[in-house]
């Protein structure tokens, strides 16, 4: 599956704006917010296309056409921009169009932005839009919700694996602790592990510390190709070293193996062999954890542990920012707070700070290599990226 | 209101209709006409028993729009005895506790309502096998 793209793809600015409850603030605000900052990093270029990952907008805002709304709201009127969707996998799936915009040639300077307005609704109608993930006719016609498909995989799992109970907690554990050090976290709060035990049910066996919140948040990446990087930029440019997506079926009931995310896996094969790496190069993985299970799942189909014993990952500091794997070093979805189909962007954006050695207290000392991963549903879609800091 | 969305899943909903592969013999369901095991055509109508067992299940407490009547409730995924996965709701559990490899069998049932001038759709949920 190697190959040399014709054109290398940096990424030269990232911006973020914190995940919460943004009442003050609509989709396009939130949006402007993040390009702004994104650009700021490198002002002497300007964008030929924008890329957007949205999952709810139409659902929920009854907004459609956001490629041509942002880039107009953002001051760029006129350029190409389009919108990319593959629920939770948005941003990843927005990241990976610009980056096959950029590596072809064809684009030089392009914006990918992954943005959600969630909070504008309320409980039914928000598990409603969400459930638009799953197989509509076969799953959500049955009142299926997110948590429901998440929660009938971590019981087969640890029912499979005869893990206990509290198998999974380490995940929500780790992800509080890191978010306390992140200024645009939902949740700054480490939890205690007794927390755990006493959280209430969302859907059996899954806890209210098992599930990510969703919320308002935007976040954006400036990329460019190697001949376009300015010579004056304030932080060293990443080098998208890898990108590559899979899917598998929507319906959990189709998956050959719903405790084996194969798109996951296929996905992340890919991006190694892009990259010419193992799962033992990776300095740091920002992977998707909008429910517990599936950061074990995806540790599991990176390779990092064998299926089934993914959980045990958590429980001996191995996954922590001073661990040999760190995760979620910015508090994941868990507690920076999960920002629907704006996900992949905020987990490169984090990348992105860690491999410029910007990401404050909770920075992993001579990060030079990280990879994002973010999933749609229940990994139908996954889109893997492996960034890189280059030089010493 | 989605009339025709609903009707033209009847044969699934009402009767478990799916297909059978003539070249591998692989119990479909859903259909879905290209066979996911050997990927040739399939397209022959099979009804399933509507008999199997509880694979994995839960408990809907925050249900989405359309759903509110009844929860919380308890969805599965139910191992067809021919072979597939099925993604749907238990009924009819009285005050024995749900398990793992528990023998169910398919009903007809009303699945949500959309207010009192709305439609109700009604297919398959799950009870426990009478004996």
């Amino acid at each position: 599956m190697e190959r040399r793209t014709p054109h290398q793809v940096y990424v030269v600015g990232a911006g973020m704006t914190p995940v919460g409850e943004h009442w003050e603030k609509s989709l396009r605000v939130l949006a402007l917010e993040a390009i702004s900052a994104a650009r700021a990093e490198a002002p002497s270029l300007t964008p030929q296309a924008l890329y957007v990952g949205n999952m709810l907008s139409g659902p929920l805002s009854g907004q459609l056409q956001l490629g041509a709304l942002i880039a107009d709201f953002a001051g760029l009127r006129g350029i190409e921009a389009v919108t990319v969707e593959a629920a939770g996998a948005s941003g990843g799936l927005a990241l990976r169009q610009a980056y096959l915009a950029v590596a072809s040639g064809l684009q030089q300077v392009v914006l990918v932005l992954g943005v959600e307005k969630v909070t504008d609704r309320i409980g039914p109608e928000v598990e409603a839009a969400l459930a638009g993930s799953t197989d509509a006719d076969f799953e959500a016609s049955q009142g299926i919700t997110q948590s429901a498909q998440a929660a009938l995989i971590m019981r087969r799992y640890l029912h499979e694996s005869q893990a206990p109970p509290d198998a999974l907690a380490g995940f929500s554990l780790v992800a509080h602790a890191n978010a306390v050090a992140n200024p645009n976290a939902m949740f700054r709060r480490a939890i205690k592990p007794e927390a755990y035990a006493q959280a209430a049910m969302v859907s059996e066996p899954l806890n209210m510390l098992d599930a990510a919140p969703m919320a308002d948040g935007a976040a954006a990446l400036l990329l460019a190709s190697a001949e376009r990087l300015p010579p004056d930029l304030p932080f060293p440019p990443i080098r998208i070293a890898a990108s590559a997506v899979a899917t598998s079926p929507v319906a959990l009931h189709d998956q050959r193996d719903m405790l084996w995310l194969q798109a996951a896996s296929q996905s992340v094969n890919n991006a190694y062999a892009q990259a010419g790496l193992t799962a033992d190069d990776v300095d740091l993985f920002e992977l998707h954890d909008l429910f517990s299970i599936y950061a074990a799942l995806s540790l599991e189909a990176a390779s990092f542990a064998p299926r089934g014993q993914g959980w045990r990952l958590a429980q001996d500091g191995a996954i922590g920012v001073r661990g040999r794997l760190p995760i979620s070093t910015f508090g994941g979805s868990k507690a920076r707070g999960d920002a629907g189909g704006a996900t992949g962007v905020y987990q490169a954006a984090e990348l992105t700070l860690q491999l410029q050695g910007r990401a404050g207290e909770n920075q992993i000392a001579g990060a030079r290599i990280g990879m994002a991963q973010c999933l749609g549903g229940a990994g139908s879609t996954a889109a893997t990226h492996i960034l890189i800091r280059e030089g010493k | 209101m989605e009339i025709a969305r609903h009707w033209r899943l009847n044969q699934q909903r009402y009767a478990l209709v799916g297909e059978v592969c003539p070249h591998c013999e692989e119990k479909i369901f859903p259909p879905r006409d290209i066979c996911p095991e050997c990927g040739e055509d399939a397209r022959i109508p099979f009804q399933f028993s509507g008999r199997g067992e509880v694979y994995s299940y839960t408990t809907v407490n925050q249900p989405p729009a359309g759903y509110q009547e009844n929860a919380p409730y308890t969805l599965a995924l139910v191992q067809l005895e021919e072979g597939p996965l099925v993604t749907a709701q238990l009924t009819d559990l009285g005050a024995d506790p749900v398990s793992l490899g528990m023998p169910v069998e398919m009903v007809t049932r009303k699945l949500r309502s959309d207010g009192e001038r709305g439609m109700l759709v009604y297919g398959y949920k799950f009870r426990p096998t009478l004996r």
